[in-house]
């Protein structure tokens, strides 16, 4: 059907034999749509196909496995991977448990506290990081600071806009009041609701905010840097200067390594649904 | 839809899926929102085993009355007594009040099944136990070949059904229900409507059921409670407050009633030249006043010197409803159909009064607001 504004915008256009104004436009879209994902793509891809390419490679240039095969066996690799790795279940674990009773709470309670918790929860993009730590590196506690746990009391503040808007989005598309009231009214205590009622209802949010947070920790460098802890990311930037080929290497395999994390979560997830369902007997 | 069943399931019969019915005082409660008096000063008893409908318009404070009964909200004064207890301080998790919400409430993760045991698992019976009741309680609505799909797989009115089933299985002591069927189409709801009511009776459970929808209340209820402004108008069963109203705005509300301007003693009025009691029991009026009519306290009879013509005409099936300009006042006349079938647009009639008393109100606006 073309509307009266469609008919009106082409109807000086000349029109190809079996071709109406609204195909051909429909035509115009996609050809624009394909090109602005060919620029996307490139702009993504290319970086990581030199970075592959570079990791790939022997010292004389040649194709090797040998940067990703020597991996594990270098100095501070695994030491530094199993560190970001605590970090990265502690951080989530203690964002998770704050954040979920808070962005519950501002949604049942009080709603109108929202667009202050929108504002609230940006401060930490907009904070440098060298901020936040250089000042309570100064003014923390010795027991505190020598220990990595330091680290994610920074990361749970740096992941909170992300976590808060994966929680907030989940919690607005369910009927939250409807189902605690539901779940109350049955003789749900308030664990039991949380547990049993609004936590499973929330699982894509809690997944995809535990995901962000796993690759917010592993990607971060200034903090773990200055407090002297060698993560992940700051065991690339030293090795960098022994052999770029092996950090390379490091950087891809996390990369891939996330990305396989999150595509198990997904694929988790997707698979759990499907057993439901045919369970109830609809696939 | 499956028709409630008639025979009693085994292990569901009125004593042991309904504790029996509660009764409920609501005493002198006080709710505000800011500058807003959701209730003011409300005070209700209900009996036990009684089905008792709130109904009044957006904002009049049913929904406010039920939720304080309910546990989720708190009054800022006033009591709630259940079997005479005070339950006022009693969190809603312990108030054993089963409710079905407007919207549907069910558990998205949950199967049928599991939603209909959820009350029954808070409450630590064994996994058989809990099986054996939900599965009885979802025969019961009609669904327990649905036991193991999932919510998102039934259809509105179905998921309503697994609400009160859910809401029945912990055998509460009072029912609530919160306008279930405003979210369903006409037929559904009419269908739901008629099994609500017969699982109500079966159970002789005390159920409190807030609509806007006065044929639901009506057709319903033992007791409708009209509400306005957080104030009860008049409580009393349907026919009476269909046929007596005691306010204006029962008589505006509930039903269809045209105001006719009068000049009232506080005994009598004349309309339509024609001298009528002033129906007692409601404030009395003297002066200007308004007589409010029901479309069958009113006849029409052809004339073509009557001082009313027909502008308005709808088909109900057994009645016909007329709308009569008398002068500058819209008069509704309901007639029957095949009397009615005679009588065009345009017609001249002679309006009379066939009722034995009217009711007068003050000529003060009485605004009902539209639910629309």
């Amino acid at each position: 059907m073309v509307t009266v504004a469609e008919s009106y915008f082409f109807e000086n256009e000349e029109v190809g034999p079996g071709e109406t104004p609204v195909k051909r436009r429909r035509k115009k879209y996609r050809i624009w749509r394909l090109v602005v994902l060919v620029i996307a793509g490139l702009y993504f891809l290319a970086p990581l196909y030199a970075g592959f390419r570079f990791a790939l490679q022997n010292d004389s240039g040649k194709f090797s496995f040998w940067a990703f095969s020597s991996l594990p066996s270098e100095q501070g690799f695994s030491a530094a991977f199993f560190l970001s790795m605590r970090l990265a279940i502690f951080t989530a674990l203690v964002e998770l448990i704050l954040m979920v009773p808070t962005a519950i709470f501002v949604h049942l309670r009080l709603p109108k506290l929202r667009p202050v918790m929108d504002f609230v929860t940006i401060l930490p993009i907009v904070v440098p990081p060298i901020v936040l730590i250089v000042g309570v590196l100064g003014s923390a506690p010795l027991f505190l600071k020598e220990s990595p746990y330091l680290l994610s009391i920074f990361y749970v503040v740096l992941a909170m806009p992300f976590v808060y808007r994966s929680l907030d989005a989940g919690l607005s598309a369910i009927d939250l009041r409807t189902l605690v009231e539901a779940s109350r009214s049955l003789g749900g205590s308030w664990i039991r609701t949380l547990w049993s009622v609004i936590m499973p209802n929330l699982r894509a949010a809690l997944l995809s905010a535990t995901a962000l947070t796993l690759a917010l920790v592993f990607g971060e460098y200034t903090m773990a840097n200055l407090d002297g802890w060698t993560t992940m990311p700051v065991w690339i930037a030293q090795f960098q200067q022994s052999d770029a080929h092996v950090t390379l290497a490091a950087s891809m395999a996390l990369l891939v390594g996330t990305w396989l994390l999150l595509s198990l979560i997904v694929a988790a997830d997707r698979s759990q649904s499907r057993r439901r369902s045919r369970k109830a007997g609809t696939r | 839809m499956t028709d409630v069943q008639d025979s009693p399931k085994p292990g569901v019969s009125p004593t042991n899926t309904s504790a029996g019915g509660a009764s409920v005082r609501l005493e002198g409660l006080v709710r505000s929102y800011g500058k807003v008096r959701a209730l003011d000063g409300l005070t209700l008893s209900i009996e036990p085993g009684e089905f008792i409908a709130f109904l009044g318009p957006s904002g009049c404070g049913k929904t406010t009355a039920l939720r304080v009964l309910a546990g989720f909200e708190r009054p800022d004064s006033g009591r709630v007594l259940v079997d005479g207890k005070d339950v006022s301080n009693v969190n809603a998790q312990k108030r054993d009040m089963g409710m079905v919400f407007q919207s549907y409430s069910l558990f998205p993760n949950m199967s049928v099944l599991d939603n209909v045991a959820f009350g029954l698992r808070m409450r630590r019976q064994s996994g058989d136990q809990r099986r054996t009741k939900a599965g009885e309680l979802l025969e019961l609505v009609g669904l327990g070949d649905q036991a193991i799909k999932y919510p998102h797989q039934l259809s509105g009115g179905q998921q309503q059904r697994v609400a009160l089933a859910r809401a029945l299985a912990i055998e509460p002591r009072v029912l609530l229900l919160d306008e279930p069927l405003s979210a369903l189409d006409a037929k559904v709801r009419a269908e739901l409507r008629d099994q609500i009511r017969q699982l109500q009776q079966r159970l002789d459970i005390t159920t409190v059921f807030v609509t806007h929808d006065q044929e639901e209340a009506l057709s319903m209820a033992d007791r409708v409670c009209v509400m306005s402004s957080g104030h009860i108008e008049q409580v009393a069963s349907p026919d009476t407050l269909y046929a007596r109203p005691t306010t204006a705005f029962v008589a505006q509300f509930v039903g269809i009633s045209s105001r006719v301007p009068v000049q009232s003693d506080g005994k009598e009025v004349v309309i339509f030249g024609q001298r009528c009691p002033v129906r007692s029991g409601g404030t009395v009026v003297s002066g200007p006043a308004d007589a409010l009519l029901r479309p069958e306290d009113v006849a029409v009879e052809v004339d073509p010197q009557g001082d009313g013509f027909i502008t308005h005409k709808s088909f109900f099936g057994a009645t016909t409803r007329l709308v009569v300009q008398v002068g500058e006042i819209p008069v509704r006349v309901d007639v029957r159909s095949d009397a009615g079938a005679d009588m065009a647009l345009g017609l001249h009639v002679r309006p009379s009064i066939i009722a034995r008393d009217v009711l007068v109100a003050s000529r003060t606006a009485i605004d009902i607001p539209s639910e629309d």
